[in-house]
């Protein structure tokens, strides 16, 4: 799977128009995923995102600051796909840290990233509908893919 | 509690009484075909499918969305009983159409992203919850009766 030119321009022109919006999209697209695919939940286990916990402290503390701490999450997400739209020719060299820090510590199931990447897709056609044209939706969802691919490639 | 509860069955047809199913069937089988390009191989007989214009403007995939999405749209009706409602279905897809159950999924995901893109603000993640647990389902009925 490859990136044509017109798959970059897409993306690169997609994210542009995001803008300032980027961090909020990777919060809400990251509680999406923990809504539609609550297993995902499993890997922020000190978020304490569990349904009871949040009704035995309905209004409290305790919520705001799982809350806080996903869409911090959601911001350093967004970030990294920033730094990977600016570097989509050679992402595995741009995102060789990352690569690292998911082989070796995070080791997130492969999955999630599938997961992540389609409310990824459903948040950005959520709020940019007329940028969400069927060409532009098939560059984002390899975009997400190549993405995906690199953060698994050193898992073994 | 059968399938979904009755919040999210409440969620899945309040949206879907706004859905154009006609429309939204060639939106979603047109994006299904642009996104994944290998899922054109069930439809070699449909004409020009050459770029994503050709894709979203042909009346063959239009025609054949709204028949796959009216489909959806009956077993919707029987929400509690998904596998009796599509095992007719699943034996056609299985025995005469061969069609890989993995493009039930492909497709179900597609039809979230458009109903996304129709509703915005509205297909919030509740809303979008209910519909992953009703495509998830509606894919499973349809591989049930694979063999």
């Amino acid at each position: 799977m490859v990136l044509s030119a017109a798959d970059k321009s897409n993306v690169k022109a997609c994210w542009g128009k995001i803008g300032s919006h980027a961090g909020e999209y990777g919060a809400e697209a990251l509680e999406r995923t923990f809504c539609s695919f609550p297993t995902t939940k499993t890997y922020f286990p000190h978020f304490d995102l569990s349904h009871g916990s949040a009704q035995v402290k309905a209004h409290g503390q305790k919520v705001a600051d799982a809350l806080t701490q996903a869409v911090a999450h959601g911001q350093k997400v967004a970030d990294a796909l920033t730094q990977a739209v600016a570097h989509m020719d050679d992402l595995p060299t741009a995102m060789s840290a990352l690569s690292d820090l998911h082989a070796y510590k995070l080791r997130v199931d492969p999955v999630n990233f599938k997961f992540l990447s389609h409310c990824l897709l459903v948040t950005l056609a959520c709020h940019h509908p007329a940028e969400f044209t069927p060409a532009v939706h098939a560059s984002l969802d390899k975009f997400f893919s190549a993405v995906s691919t690199v953060l698994t490639s050193k898992y073994r | 509690m059968g399938f979904l509860s009755a919040e999210e069955k409440g969620l899945v047809n309040g949206l879907w009484g706004k859905v154009n199913v006609d429309e939204v069937g060639g939106e979603a089988l047109g994006r299904l075909l642009v996104v994944y390009p290998w899922t054109q191989r069930f439809f070699q007989s449909f004409g020009d499918l050459s770029s994503a214009d050709a894709i979203m403007s042909n009346s063959k995939v239009k025609a054949h969305g709204k028949k796959v999405l009216n489909s959806f749209s009956d077993g919707l009706k029987n929400i509690d009983d998904l596998k009796g409602a599509f095992a007719k279905l699943s034996e056609l897809h299985c025995d005469k159409l061969h069609v890989d159950p993995e493009n039930f999924r492909l497709l179900g995901n597609v039809l979230v992203c458009v109903l996304a893109h129709h509703f915005g603000h509205d297909f919030n993640p509740q809303v979008q919850a209910a519909f992953q647990k009703v495509v998830a389902g509606v894919a499973n009925a349809l591989a049930h009766k694979y063999h």
